[in-house]
């Protein structure tokens, strides 16, 4: 079995480099094609969500703004609890080609396995709801 | 990349081609902590069938046994292996050839 780590695309789209960048990198243009709704603070470090009507909802944290050729963003890996640490990073790279831009989105970290995780895999037995039910009672009784 | 996502990943997947092991894993994701004696009365498996399953889902880390006396024993879930193999799930729902498509259409619409 072979584990993806890494998803790579490439698309040659039909329109510069500038438009295709505000598709990418605007409240407008991420609540257009990726998302329903969109915000984003178009900085490093800064924070961007998207929403979906379904109630699904992705936040990033943005990692590169390098306008109009590199905006790279690191997300929570689909179906993991929200607490989960292990983020995957996603780059989009546009390169001016001819008229157009060839864009570029590189998804990678789906296979990581921090040590931390590896010993809640293989170490401890007290995850899962019984571990919170009972550090809820523990945070009760406290109180 | 650590051969362990691989082989954690791999082990969830065996377990889960099994249709009794899902109706094991299922209920103790539904019902809680069980003896095997508790499954044997809930599921159509043999007693003697589940502990074989149990067997196999502790190897995989999926189960845990709480101390006991044998006959009392209760086996818990565990939720650790399963996010491994969720990720590789992840990657597979990810869908950028659908995302791309969007964005294509939507710049070529205006």
């Amino acid at each position: 079995m072979a584990f993806p780590d890494r998803i790579e695309r490439t698309v040659e789209i039909a329109h510069p480099p500038a438009k295709v960048w505000a598709a990418l990198t605007t409240a407008e243009g991420l609540g257009t094609w990726f998302g329903n709704h969109a915000t984003i603070d178009l900085r490093k470090g800064g924070d961007a969500q998207m929403t979906w009507d379904s109630g699904d909802k992705a936040s990033m944290r943005i990692e590169r703004v390098e306008e109009p050729s590199v905006f790279g963003f690191t997300w929570h890996i689909y179906g993991l609890p929200d607490d989960d640490p292990r983020r995957t990073y996603v780059e989009f790279t546009l390169e001016p080609v001819g008229a157009g831009t060839r864009l570029t989105v590189v998804e990678s970290g789906f296979a990581q396995l921090p040590e931390d995780e590896h010993q809640k895999a293989f170490g401890g037995n007290t995850d899962g709801w019984a571990h919170e039910l009972g550090e809820l009672v523990e945070y009760l009784n406290a109180a | 990349m650590p051969p362990d996502v691989e082989a954690i990943a791999e082990q969830v997947f065996i377990a889960l081609a099994d249709p009794s092991r899902r109706g094991i894993l299922a209920e103790l994701a539904s019902g809680g902590p069980a003896t095997a004696t508790d499954l044997a009365d809930r599921l159509p498996i043999t007693r003697q069938a589940i502990a074989k399953h149990l067997a196999l889902l502790s190897e995989a880390g999926l189960v845990t046994a709480e101390p006991g006396e044998r006959r009392r024993v209760r086996y818990r879930l565990r939720s650790a292996p399963m996010q491994v193999a969720q990720q590789f799930l992840a990657a597979l729902a990810r869908d950028w050839d659908g995302r791309l498509d969007a964005l294509k259409d939507v710049l070529s619409g205006d």
